[in-house]
Parts: C-alpha cells; structure tokens; sequence
C-alpha cells in the first residue's frame, strides 16, 4: 500500500488505550481502533519550528525559570544532562526536531495550577523546557532529576520518576508524546501507566540509561535517551522522491 | 550505528508511547498551567491566508463528562499551501477548545487529542461543510451515521463546532495516518 507512506504503527508494541489498572483509560478509551487511512497531503507534512526562535536557555531548566523571573536561586536536587538522539525506524537521524519536555521539582512536585501536592514549590524551578534536533537528531537538556510522586487511581499509586517528552519529527504521521524513567528506579514496574505497555523491551526502551562518559565534571551526572520516531517504507523510499 | 549505554535495541521500533498527563500545559502550553514564562513565546502559526475561521468544541468522556484536561493540537494548509499548527488547551471548568485560525484548503483540519487517561494520542479530522465532501476518499467509504461524527457544524458563518467523544453510541473515529 504505497498510498501508506510510512511504517505503520505497531499497536500492539504501544500501550492499549484501554488498560483497567489505569483508571482513567476506562472511561476515556475509545472502543473503535483506530481507522487506518492514507494521509491526505497536509497529513504528509508537519510543523516546521526554526532553532533561532528558542530562546538560548530553552534547554536548561536549571537556569531558564529563575532567569525569566529574575530569581536569584538555583534549583534543589540532582543536576542532570539528559541527552540522546532521535531517530526513524529505518536509523536514519531526524535533524530539526523540536522536543519539549516538562517534569515535577526534586520533591515530586508540579508547578500547575492543578497540582496540589503536599510537597513545596521550587521557587527557581518552573519545569519546562526544549530544543531542536542538530544535523545529527542529536539534543541535549540540563535538569534536576524529578522527585517521584504519589498519585490517585481508586488506591494511591507513586509514578517512578519521569519526564514528560512532546517530539515533532517532520510529519504528522510522526508526532510522539512519551515519558523517561530512570534506570534502576524500583517504581518502574508498579506503575499501571508503565504497565499499560504489554512487553518488556518497549518499557525497557523507555528507561534512560546512566551515560557517566557525557558527565560534566563536578557538576552534573548524565543520562542518555535516544528516541525512535516511525519511518518511511523502503520501497516508498526507494520508488518515490520525498512528498511524491 | 549506536554506540554507548543506549535505551535501544539493535531493531529499531517506535519509541512507545505514553499518556501526556493532566499536567501537559507545563510543557506545551505554560502559560495555562500558570507557569510564567514564554509568555510571548508560543510556537503557534495560525494565520494564514484565507477567510477567518473559529473552530471550538469539547472533549467528551464515556460517561458524557467533558474532558477538561485535553490539549489539542491542529494542523492544515492555509489557500496558499502555507502550514498552519497550533495549540488549545480545554477549559479546566468548561472543556471548550478554541482554535481561530482560518478555512482550511483541505475539506478539513487535522486534530491532534492529548490528555490523562489517554496511552496514545488520538488522531482524527473535522471536516467543514462543503460540496468536496462527496469526493472525499476518506467519508465516501463510510456510513452517513458514522461519517457524521467527523463533520463541524456551523453555528455561524465562520464559527464551527467540533465536539469529539471518546466513547459512546456517537465515538469519534480515530485514525491511523
Ligand atoms: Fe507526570
């Protein structure tokens, strides 16, 4: 089906929509699965976000909230670099991707008016950042590791520590929003968010691994998570120049 | 090809995905969940050329409860082929989304739905009234109940309303693009 351009999705790699032990998919799921069609030209294409329009600090949510509130503080907790590459199925790096991230502070707790979680604010600590992909789809945060937290569904469950990714690669078709964990985190296997994911090698594809090499010295630890966003069949590839 | 402590097997699949939770405003829109920066900052490119255009409607949830958590994400070509993407958060009381953006050269806009409870977004189409919707590939192949779910209704002449609903006798169709 070459009207199908891309590697369709595995749907049974993905977590269900409908998972019990994660309440809130009971009422939310939809019955139906999805109906696959052939994207309509819009479709084919995507956002385009340009580098120049982040501002430098974008990347850096140890300085960016504190310096666009003129706060003094640096934040509480474990500096990180988090970093790694993204990628289509078929290896090939995606250059210009524009990833967002957003996470909780040090002590699990979110600044979102919705949130209200016993643990304090972080007043140099706002949570968001992102950056566009190098040449290479490769990109890099500075951080402080999310503290895990504790979270309603029926009893009270804790979610491992996380953070929440939104990567564009270059077509609709493309777009991914995912979740980090950290390695070694004893939370990861009692989360029925994680566990909403039927195999094992895809939690472990989620789970960010330690990277002591791309450390910076007397400052932060590091930690690499490369990402995969679906590919192009190879004979569409092969047969067709790009948006033929 | 991948060298170093990656999270990758040596066969490449997709990143899995996961729920974009009710604190995606932090993130993608931070202005809502009041984080105060970027406020001048959104990436949003909504206007383009063509006539105006509102486009708004809730989230329902199974139980007919709005979905007040959604982010949604739009994106089309405006009359000159030009890209056109942008961002509405639901109201955190109400659910309503709006977008005000232009018609699209499509018969429709793409949409995007994140939210809690959601393990992986949520594709589907609102199409816009008009006489290419018999031509269309998609809604031909489709009974006049079902196609029914993806048409905005106007309310007036360049407001539309697009209410999507998760579950129920009236889902929405989800697409595989
Ligand atoms: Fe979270």
């Amino acid at each position: 089906m070459s009207d199908r351009p891309f590697i369709p999705r595995d749907r049974d790699w993905h977590p269900p929509s409908l998972h019990p032990p994660y309440r809130s998919t009971v009422k939310r799921a939809p019955a139906a699965r999805p109906l696959a069609i052939a994207p309509g030209r819009a479709e084919l294409s995507g956002p385009v976000f340009a580098a120049e329009t982040l501002h430098p600090l974008d990347h850096d949510l140890i300085a960016n909230y504190a310096a666009a509130l003129g706060v003094e503080a640096k934040p509480i907790g474990e500096r990180l670099i988090v970093h790694g590459r993204v990628l289509d199925e078929n290896a090939r790096p995606i250059p210009d991707c524009l990833i967002e991230i957003w996470q909780a502070n040090a002590g699990g707790r979110y600044r979102h008016v919705n949130d209200s979680y016993l643990a304090p604010l972080d007043p140099a600590f706002g949570g968001c950042g992102r950056c566009i992909t190098d040449g290479q789809g490769r990109y890099a945060f500075r951080t402080i590791k999310p503290g895990p937290y504790p979270w309603p569904n029926g009893d009270n469950e804790w979610r491992p520590a996380h953070i929440h990714l939104s990567i564009f690669g270059h077509a609709l078709s493309q777009r991914l929003v995912t979740q980090l964990y950290f390695e070694g985190d004893p939370l990861i296997a009692l989360c029925p968010i994680v566990n909403a994911i039927p195999d094992q090698a895809a939690v472990d594809q989620l789970v960010a691994r330690l990277d002591m090499a791309k450390q910076a010295p007397f400052d932060a630890l590091a930690y690499r998570f490369d990402i995969v966003l679906r590919g192009r069949r190879q004979t569409y590839f092969e047969n067709k120049r790009e948006g033929g | 090809m991948i060298e170093g402590p990656s999270n990758l097997a040596s066969t490449l699949k997709e990143t899995p995905s996961q729920t974009a939770g009710p604190y995606v405003h932090i993130g993608l829109t931070p202005t809502v969940a009041d984080v105060a920066m970027r406020v001048a900052d959104a990436l949003d490119v909504l206007n383009g050329a063509g006539e105006r255009m509102n486009l708004e409607g809730v989230v329902y949830d199974g139980a007919g409860a709005p979905v007040t958590d959604a982010l949604l994400e739009m994106y089309q070509l405006d009359a000159d082929g030009a890209p056109l993407w942008g961002r509405a958060a639901a109201d955190f009381e109400t659910g309503l989304f709006r977008f005000q953006t232009v018609r699209p050269a499509d018969p429709f806009v793409s949409l995007l739905i994140f939210a809690r409870g959601v393990n992986i977004h949520l594709h589907t189409r609102a199409y816009l009234q008009t006489d290419a919707l018999e031509a269309d590939p998609v809604l031909s192949q489709m009974s006049e109940d079902r196609r029914s779910t993806l048409i905005a209704q106007p309310v007036d002449a360049n407001r539309f309303r697009f209410d999507i609903h998760l579950q129920g006798p009236k889902e929405t169709i989800f697409f595989d693009v």
